[in-house]
């Protein structure tokens, strides 16, 4: 990563803020904009330090952003953006995507995904993303006007390539595979993550109810009296911990769900190898046909069924100078066509194997990530832990004094 | 000595006959030392006959007192004996606090009349209602008590069938409810004023406690029934991986220790506290019975007094009748305070190991 971006520029997502506006349809609407703040990082012996830059975006114009390398790139495994909808909630959490919470893990998650972006080595080029960070007005028309919707595959197109290509590279069909079990396995482990936090949230705040019993209960005893009391006051401290605890799990989910949005950039990828094979087997398969149908018309024997041939024998055949005309015409197709199928070979091996040095790069970076984020988890719950056994030694000795 | 005082211990007859000695008896003496009456309930074995079907506990007792004819006994009880005892010891000791029995049946939930759960946790607590009885100074030494340990069952049954009968115990009930329709009792003492106060309060608050256990044990039980899914996901994730495999293996293998460690806790909850706190629930009503039959002593008392500064006729009668009254609410009062200051002590003993091991109990979740 020696020259990218993020070496060279300090970037952050510091703020967000509600606005109102009006969308396309003139109708009023409440969104939220972040702001992106950037500076570059000066070496130390100069002592200077440069001003900062800022600019403000909203949710849509990162999605555009992210769509453009998309179609631009398609064979990087583009960075995801954070979910749009609050998704696995569990009930103590809001889903409305106006939830202070919500936005605060959002402005997290985009300020990690441009971070993403700038230490891709060759994402960070970019220049479109540059100016996404430094150039207030006009960047949505540069990104138009880039023409890059054009470039876009049909997804009719990607799904027919699926079903029908013939001879992909193993490594993508494994890798497809992988991204989908991957996608199937962490959204479970979200959902049943989402499920057990929600009961170990009520574990935690019914013993808070021990509290406000204990403390009437105390009223009206002598010598149990203090004992309760205090008991009480522990279990209202462990009630309150659980709130802490979940809100740090999150971080935890979010985490993992990045991933669970990085199978899907996977899956891209390997439906842009599909595509690209397909359309090489199309064109070899057509190229074949028409050198057959050449060599057909060439000797006058005809070996595959065609309209064509079927035609000519009911209303007689063509003149042998109809028949040099369609050779002619044949065979500079011919000639195109096995141009097209040679650059077409060279596209799809070069595809083959910028695509794969970036699956490398992922999955390093994945199963760094990964291991640091379970690492984690288990910090977190050792802490939970420590924290219940100093609130239960507390509760204990208050008991044994009733 | 006057024999009309006789008359007033028929209660109990092993009771000693004067007042003051009455008085000591009641102390409250230190019986972990003087242990020598050892009970154990177990072996629930269930009987078919044509009309029904019960159960029946093994009762064994181990003593070295002499009253008891032997050392050992061991006897076969069914619930229905454990109520006869109950009502002849309250029909004794009217303003003694007599242990709770288990409910007949329970309301609340799904348990089967039969079910192994059931009939367990109804053992466990006939087993601690005869031995408080049996660590009670003064219960411990009922005549009934003595037979329901010792006798066989064809004894038990005829010795049953003596002493007042159904229509006299109904009689107490009908002026007990008469009494209590009546409102409090004018010259109740100021001690058992505030202990009724105290028992409305404790009542209270005990049945919530009752409810927030019962409440916790449900949610930790929905939390290990989601966790027992949660490791699982984590090993069928880490057949897909190479490099984290081990650590999603390993992340999987805490999650079922937690698991298991959870389980642990839960059953703590259901041995420990959850049956304590219900006992209470039960003896919460018992103080209320105690204190309304006390309260009705007295109102015979005084009624019998109202009726002599009424009446003036017949004085040296009735002045021996509240004689015997006024010595009855006095025996009843020091008895129920006695007992009182006893109970209070137990319920904090138990309540402070209830939820010392409860804490306990978390302490070792956490730990693990």
């Amino acid at each position: 990563m020696e020259d990218c971006l993020a070496k060279k520029m300090e970037i952050t997502v510091s703020e967000a803020e509600k606005r109102t506006g009006r969308n396309a349809m003139n109708m009023q609407e409440t969104y939220t904009a972040y702001l992106i703040e950037t500076r570059a990082i000066e070496s130390q012996n100069e002592g200077q330090c440069s001003p900062v830059d800022s600019l403000w975006r909203r949710y849509s114009e990162f999605e555009l952003l992210r769509n453009y390398l998309l179609v631009t790139y398609p064979h990087i495994v583009v960075p995801p953006l954070p979910e749009k909808r609050a998704d696995f909630v569990w009930h103590k959490l809001s889903a409305d995507n106006m939830d202070p919470d919500f936005v605060e893990r959002r402005r997290i998650g985009l300020e990690n995904f441009l971070l993403r972006v700038a230490s891709h080595p060759v994402l960070c080029q970019d220049k479109v993303f540059y100016s996404f960070l430094t150039q207030e007005g006009g960047w949505k028309e540069m990104v138009n006007e880039t023409g890059f919707q054009l470039k876009a595959d049909s997804r009719l197109k990607a799904l027919n390539a699926t079903f029908r290509v013939k001879n992909p590279d193993k490594r993508f069909t494994e890798l497809k595979h992988y991204g989908d079990e991957l996608q199937s396995v962490i959204s479970h482990l979200l959902r049943v993550r989402a499920r057990v936090a929600d009961r170990l949230y009520g574990v935690y705040k019914v013993h808070g109810n021990y509290g406000r019993v204990f403390s009437e209960w105390s009223a009206i005893e002598k010598e149990m009296g203090d004992g309760l009391q205090s008991a009480g006051h522990h279990m209202d401290v462990y009630a309150a911990s659980i709130d802490d605890i979940l809100e740090e799990e999150e971080h935890y989910a979010d985490q993992l769900k990045e991933y669970l949005f990085y199978a899907e950039a996977l899956r891209a990828v390997c439906r842009k190898h599909e595509l690209m094979q397909y359309d090489l087997e199309m064109a070899a398969q057509d190229l074949t046909s028409k050198k057959q149908q050449c060599e057909e018309l060439a000797t006058g024997t005809v070996r595959t069924f065609s309209l064509k041939g079927m035609t000519s024998k009911l209303f007689g055949q063509e003149s042998p100078e109809q028949r040099e005309a369609k050779i002619k015409v044949l065979e500079e197709q011919i000639q195109e066509g096995e141009e097209q199928l040679k650059s077409k070979n060279l596209e799809g091996r070069d595809f083959v194997k910028s695509a794969w040095a970036d699956i490398e790069r992922f999955k390093e970076q994945k199963n760094h990530d990964l291991k640091e984020a379970l690492i984690s988890y288990a910090v977190m719950q050792i802490s939970m832990c420590k924290k219940g056994i100093q609130v239960w030694t507390n509760a204990k000795e208050c008991s044994s004094k009733m | 000595q006057d024999p009309s005082l006789a008359e007033a211990n028929s209660f109990s007859p092993s009771m000693p006959i004067s007042p003051s000695s009455m008085i000591n008896q009641y102390k409250f003496e230190d019986e972990s030392e003087l242990k020598d009456l050892f009970i154990t309930v177990d072996d629930p074995e269930s009987h078919i006959t044509a009309i029904e079907t019960f159960i029946t506990y093994r009762v064994v007792t181990k003593t070295s007192r002499g009253e008891f004819d032997s050392c050992e006994y061991e006897v076969r009880r069914r619930y229905q004996d454990f109520l006869w005892l109950k009502s002849k010891l309250e029909e004794a000791h009217p303003t003694l606090i007599i242990p709770p029995l288990p409910e007949k049946f329970v309301m609340k939930g799904m348990v089967e009349r039969f079910s192994d759960e059931f009939i367990e946790t109804r053992r466990k607590a006939l087993h601690k209602f005869l031995n408080r009885i049996a660590d009670h100074p003064t219960l411990t030494f009922n005549e009934d008590f003595k037979i329901f340990l010792t006798a066989q069952a064809w004894e038990l049954s005829s010795h049953k069938k003596q002493g007042p009968g159904l229509l006299s115990r109904m009689g107490q009930t009908v002026r007990a409810v008469a009494s209590s329709v009546r409102g409090g009792v004018k010259n109740r003492p100021e001690m058992f004023t505030e202990m009724n106060d105290y028992v409305e309060i404790f009542s209270h608050k005990i049945n919530v406690l009752d409810k927030i256990a019962h409440r916790i044990y449900k949610e930790e039980r929905e939390y290990f029934n989601e966790m027992k899914e949660y490791g699982p996901i984590h090993t069928l994730w880490s057949a897909s991986e190479e490099d984290i495999a081990d650590s999603l293996k390993g992340v999987a293998s805490c999650i079922d220790k937690c698991c298991k460690a959870t389980e642990k806790r839960m059953a703590g909850l259901s041995e420990n506290l959850l049956p304590i706190i219900h006992e209470y629930v039960l003896y919460s009503e018992i103080l209320m019975g105690v204190l309304k039959r006390r309260d009705q002593i007295q109102s015979e008392l005084d009624s019998k007094v109202d009726a002599l500064a009424n009446k003036k006729a017949d004085k040296d009668l009735f002045s021996e009748e509240i004689g015997k009254l006024e010595d009855k609410v006095e025996c009843a009062n020091n008895a129920l305070k006695a007992d009182w200051d006893r109970w209070k002590q137990n319920m904090q003993y138990d309540m402070r190991s209830a939820f010392t091991s409860v804490a306990d109990n978390n302490l070792r979740y956490y730990e693990e």
